[in-house]
Parts: structure tokens; sequence; C-alpha cells
């Protein structure tokens, strides 16, 4: 199936009640590249990745992944053959220290099957591979840090938990919901190259943001929503001087 | 003026116990395994000691077969995040089954027992299954609902022995088996499941209590998880029912009563939400309490709630987080 896209959502449409929160977004998305999704306030980006990723049911539409269609697949489903994603408003494992709350996507089936829960050798342990993993989002291992309570930790490494929840599954696709909103610019100049790094590692991602000038430096493409419609889709430059878009965001008096 | 503030610390000998060092000397050993051993000890000896007064072995039986349900109840609640009031769904079903397996059947008892617990346990599952994808209250009413059902189903259609109930049940060999079966399970699942919830398994099963959501974003099955803490659970449960009917040698609509349901949860909210040991001190308290305000009849229910209230009102933490806190850390005032 070389010739079909990686990812591709056609004519995805959500209503709630009367309120139209998606009306017929298709896009598609290339296998490594990093996919900016754009929009003012409730214009729809989460209610998109929740369809896609199987949190609720799309009420029309289609959702391919290597061209096998996926749509309403149930949500750990979906995880498993590596769509994964982080939440909005972060979900840790507020009970659990930062890294014990690794150990439950270590567990799951997905990273049974990829072996990639095994440390060092054979009789390696997940706390192991837990505490690498963190260190290598930016939890210092010799620090106080990846033992505390998640429920203790700043927002900052939260939003890195939240990531780090992803990537111990070893995705191919990471869903990004705002992972940069509620960072400081310096927590955001920590955060920039944890995104480089994913994408040089193959891995894809789609960034849902409010953060245009963050997103811009790192995204390759990048599709903007307004009320549940698609209204552009480009080069990030393209995309921010289309007319719609200024009007979206600025409103139309302004433009 | 001078503020002031209470802090809390952690006793030094509790920071020396957290490592390898703790085998370094008799003291912080003995730190570590006092409290076990006391309760292990006491537990075990209880029997003997009662030996003084005859009465209460009996309610030692059933003390045990309550700490079993709550134990069950504290798992469900505080580990898995599901409430579960069907402490006498699991006493009944595991009750009957036995009842069905050694009357009808004709197994002996050592093995009557173990089959209900395995097979009550499926076929509890196998009936809340439905609404284990449902989160809220609805598996809290539908575990209430069960031993409700079940006994007008039993009464109803007159099977099982009716209202009767199925009489002639084979006894255990002998008092002290009946006394060690039940006391040593007790021990076997407060420890077991100690040592469950904190093993990786166990810390997916408290990641769906916190957050469901990331669970399944993590590409783990809720329902599937849920399911597997419920079996736990109502093995457990129908392993104290299938108890209690050999212990009475009957299985009747009783074993359906709603005691069942209440009297786990309210030792898990004396003793202590969340620490499983906290469930079992529970009933050890409340078991024999009831026991003693038998002598004012219904009245004992008036004393009883006046208790629980104040328990919740006061030391809505519980007895075992209060005192682990006391014995783990002490308190001093510092300016602040």
């Amino acid at each position: 199936m070389s010739d079909a896209p990686f990812l591709s959502a056609k004519g995805i449409s959500k209503s709630f009640g009367g309120l139209k929160a998606l009306v017929d977004v298709s896009f598609e998305i290339q296998q490594g590249e990093i996919y900016g999704i754009i929009g003012p306030n409730g214009s729809g980006k989460t209610t998109l990745i929740n369809c896609i990723t199987g949190f609720i049911k799309p009420g029309a539409g289609r959702v391919y992944f290597k061209g096998k269609e996926i749509t309403g697949w149930p949500a750990h489903k979906i995880a498993h053959i590596g769509i994964s994603r982080t939440f909005q408003i972060m979900r840790p494992y507020y009970t659990l220290p930062a890294f014990k709350n690794l150990i439950i996507p270590l567990w799951s089936p997905r990273a049974k099957k990829t072996g990639g829960w095994r440390g060092g050798g054979k009789h390696g342990d997940r706390d192991t591979v837990a505490v690498d993993i963190l260190e290598e989002i930016g939890f210092e291992r010799d620090s106080r840090v990846p033992y505390k309570l998640a429920s203790t930790l700043p927002t900052g490494y939260q939003k890195r938990l939240e990531l780090a929840r992803c990537i111990a599954m070893r995705p191919e696709i990471i869903f990004c919901d705002e992972v940069f909103s509620g960072l400081s610019m310096s927590e955001i100049a920590g955060m920039t190259p944890l995104i480089e790094k994913m994408k040089m590692e193959g891995i894809t991602l789609i960034m849902v943001e409010h953060r245009l000038r963050e997103l811009f430096r790192v995204a390759d493409r990048v599709m903007a929503l307004n009320f549940g419609e698609k209204i552009a889709e480009g080069l990030s430059s393209a995309v921010i001087e289309d007319k719609r878009v200024k009007e979206a965001y600025l409103g139309k008096e302004a433009v | 003026m001078e503020m002031m503030r209470k802090e809390r610390i952690d006793r030094g000998i509790k920071v020396r116990t957290e490592g390898l060092y703790a085998i370094s000397s008799y003291r912080e050993i003995l730190y570590l395994l006092g409290p076990r051993l006391l309760l292990i000890v006491g537990i075990l000896l209880l029997p003997l000691f009662l030996e003084l007064v005859p009465y209460w072995k009996r309610v030692v039986n059933i003390m045990c077969v309550y700490a079993l349900l709550a134990l069950s109840f504290d798992f469900l609640a505080n580990y898995v995040g599901l409430v579960c009031l069907g402490g006498a769904f699991f006493v009944g079903v595991g009750g009957y089954l036995s009842a069905i397996f050694n009357v009808y059947l004709g197994l002996p008892v050592y093995l009557s027992i173990p089959f209900a617990a395995m097979g009550g346990a499926i076929f509890c599952t196998a009936l809340l299954l439905p609404c284990l994808p449902l989160r809220g209250v609805y598996f809290a009413i539908v575990t209430l609902m069960y031993p409700l059902f079940f006994t007008r189903v039993v009464e109803a259609l007159n099977i099982l022995g009716g209202t009767n109930g199925i009489t002639g049940l084979d006894s255990l060999p002998n008092e002290y088996v009946e006394h060690y079966v039940i006391i040593i399970m007790t021990l076997i699942i407060l420890f077991g499941m100690r040592r469950f919830v904190n093993q990786d398994i166990g810390l997916v099963l408290r990641g769906v209590k916190d957050n469901d959501q990331s669970v399944r974003a993590s590409g783990i099955n809720i329902t599937y998880m849920k399911a597997l803490a419920v079996f736990i659970a109502s093995f457990v449960g129908c392993f104290g029912g299938a108890y209690i009917a050999h212990l009475y040698m009957w299985a009747g609509l009783s074993l359906f009563a709603l005691d069942f349901s209440i009297i786990p949860i309210a030792s898990v909210v004396i003793g202590g939400g969340g620490t499983l040991v906290g469930a079992v001190i529970g009933t050890f308290i409340l078991v024999p309490l009831s026991e003693i305000l038998r002598a004012f009849g219904t009245f004992r229910i008036v004393i009883y709630c006046a208790a629980l209230t104040g328990f919740i009102v006061f030391k809505s933490e519980g007895l075992m987080v209060y005192l682990q806190r006391k014995y783990h850390q002490f308190e001093r005032w510092v300016k602040i």
C-alpha cells in the first residue's frame, strides 16, 4: 500500500445536538511530516483529534491509516496500531510517581508486541525503561523529579509526561493537543527540540496549537479550521496570509 | 505576634528502613516487621484465646468473611474506581453455587468451596459485564440490584429450595479447620492484594481509577481491565459466601441480605479506604461491636449509625491512615 497516504481523513463531520462541530473536513498526511492544525477557540480542532483517535465517533466520514479504514474503532485499538495522542488538559495518573506513570503504556499490548518495554537485556524491567524514556524527554535522571508524585509536578513537566506517555508506546503518529499552551517561553524553548527530535526519529506529528509562532517554526504544513470547516491548507507562510484565516482570527472588520 | 505552624516530619527510622540498610539492625527490622507480625500472629492466635469464651469463636469466622468482603470492596473502590455494593450478590452466588455443588452434585466440601468461588466469580463477572463500559453510578446501582433480583427469582419460581433454602450441606471437618480455613484465606488475600496492586498490572488498574481516558489512549482496553478486577473481587466475595454456606450447612435467601453489602463498606470507612489492611481492621472492630450491641435489640442500629457518623465527620480518613501516620511521622510546632 505504498501509494496510499499515510493517514487520511475524508469528509469528517460531527455535530453535538444542533451544534455542528465539524463539517466535511478532509486532509491527508505524509509519513514523517509535522502537520499543524490551527483555528480560533471552538473551531473543532480537539473534536477532530477525538474523532480520529476514537474517543468520539464521527457522525460521517472515513479515516484511513496506511490504506486501512479505522473509522469508529475504539480508542485503545487505534492506539494499539500506532496512533497516539496527548490530552489538552493533562491527564497524568496523579497518585503515581512520574516514572510509574509510564508503566501503564509500557504494559500495553502494543509495547509487549514491539518489545519496547524491555530495557537492559532479557530481564530488563519496566521501571528502568520508564526512567530512560523520562530522561530522553527531559527529566533529570539523578534529580528527584522523576520519582515525585505526578500531581506535584509543574505544568511543563506534566506536558512532557504526556509526551512521554505517547513515546513509551513507540507510536507512528502522535497527535499533540496544544503541548505548547500554558508554558513559559523558556519551557517552550526546551520543548521544541523534543518535537524536532521525534520528527528525526521518523514519527509523524500532528500538532494542534494556539501558539502560532512556535508552531510555524516546526510545522511543514498547516491546516486552518473555523466553525468546524476547513478554510485553508498549505505551507504555514501561505496559510497565515490567507484572507479567510485572517478573518477568523482578527474579525471581518480588521481585515 | 509569633506565628506557629505544625510541621510533620518522617521519623528517622522510617527513612532508614526505606532502603536495603533496613536489614542492618534488629531495630529497623522490627520496625518493618512489627506491625505485620502483630496482625498475623494476632489473628492466628485469636481462636485459641477465645477458647475461654466459646460464644465468640463463631464470631471470628463471620468476622473474617466480612473482612474478605471489605477487602474486595476496598480493592474495587480505591484501586479500580468501581463502587461495588454487591457484597450480598457475591455471598449469595457463592453460597448457592456451593450448595448446588455439594448437595445436588455430591462434591466434597474441599472441592465445592473452590469450585463455587471460581464459578461464582465467572458468573458474577458475566452478569456485571454489561455495565462495565459505563462510567458513574451505574455499576453501584446494578450491583445493589442483583441480590434483590435473585431473592425474588428464588422466591417466585420456588427453585433452589425456595424460601426454605438448600439444607444438608456438609460441614467442615472440625472447629479448627473452620477457623483456620477462613483466617488463612483472609491473610493470603490481604497480603496478596497488597502485593498485586503494586505490581505493574496493579498500576494499570490504579490508572483506570485515576483517569481512564489516558489508559485508553495507552492502547489498553479498560473494559477488560475492569472485568479482571471484578473477577478478582467477586472471587474473594464468592469464597466467603461458599464458606458461610458450609459453616451454617445451609444456603438460603438470607445470604442475599444487604448486611453483606453494607457492613463491609462501613468497615472500610472506619478502617481507612485504600489501605486494604484498614478494611480488615475495620471489620474486626465493627462486627464484634454489632455482636455486643445485640443486647440492645434493634436499638443497636442507632448506636451503630452514630458511631459511623462520628467516624465520617471526625476521622474521615479512617483509623489505619491515622495510625500509619503516627507510626511513620511525628509532628512539631515551628515558627514561620
